[in-house]
């Protein structure tokens, strides 16, 4: 913990060694590759920053809000258009009736839970992975992290109304991609369930 | 579900479960997606079953830090 006043580089740098894995855990959910270069960029952007700190006790979150700004950059820098997600092509999709009616687990009088308890964190990582950065983002920053819809938006600088559209065709595919990814990978077949 | 009068599809009920749980509808539709699963035992399936999917997501995110990477990034701190 810093003092309130105390923006040396001494302060800074004991908060972000302590931010580290917090840090490193949400470049590696917006990111396949480069998760330490994000960590590092951030870290630099937020030395440079130090002084803008209103809140000592906020601080994770601040780092955490110039990762998404860097993130946010990269994006733009690499100029990858990203085609927005045709609505019909997830909105019919629901993964409760899916399994409902496939009922992959037909001795399971838990159906549902036995589905979601055969991914583990790296299958769902995985699955988060095959999602466009525009989807995967909204979805990590408000289910994992915590960010409320309005910080997602002006931390990617993007309108409200498009993080919230975002946010509903993410789930969406998320749910689809829950599906696809258990059925290739074998996590429906008897005796798999934990 | 049976068709009442005043209650909304299913489809529109599903579409708002999510944001119903975020607290990010508006009092209007917190009331419509409310008065439809008092009545529509399926969509209170899909509430549920949205609250599983919630839980997976905030509680299978969490990341290691591996040692060789704490200790290249607390070298780069140290010669910010």
């Amino acid at each position: 913990m810093v003092d309130e006043q105390d923006r040396s580089e001494g302060s800074f740098r004991c908060l972000a060694v302590a931010e580290l894995p917090a840090l490193y855990g949400l470049a590696r959910r917006l990111l396949r590759d480069g998760a330490e270069d994000l960590v590092q960029e951030t870290l630099l952007r937020g030395f440079r920053a130090y002084e803008t700190l209103a809140d000592d006790e906020a601080s994770g979150r601040w780092l955490k809000t110039i990762m998404v700004n860097v993130f946010r950059d990269q994006l733009r820098k690499q100029a990858r258009s990203v085609d927005e997600l045709p609505v019909e092509d997830v909105e019919n999709f629901s993964l409760y009736r899916t399994i409902a009616d496939e009922d992959p687990f037909p001795y399971s009088d838990t159906l549902h839970d036995d589905f979601l308890g055969a991914f583990d964190r790296q299958d769902v990582r995985e699955v988060l992975m095959r999602l466009p950065e525009i989807y995967r983002a909204p979805l990590v920053l408000r289910y994992m992290d915590g960010f409320a819809t309005k910080e997602i938006a002006a931390a990617l600088g993007t309108p409200l109304g498009t993080i919230l559209a975002r946010l509903h065709r993410g789930r969406k595919r998320f749910e689809k991609e829950l599906w696809a990814y258990a059925d290739e990978c074998g996590l429906l077949l008897e005796g798999e369930v934990g | 579900m049976t068709e009442q009068p005043d209650v909304i599809p299913c489809t529109d009920a599903v579409r708002q479960l999510w944001d119903y749980l975020d607290n990010a509808v508006s009092p209007e539709d917190q009331k419509l997606v409310e008065r439809h699963l008092s009545f529509c035992r399926a969509c209170c399936g899909e509430l549920e079953f949205a609250k599983e999917l919630r839980t997976l997501l905030a509680a299978r995110g969490a990341v290691e830090l591996p040692a060789d990477v704490r200790s290249r990034l607390e070298r780069f701190v140290q010669e910010l």
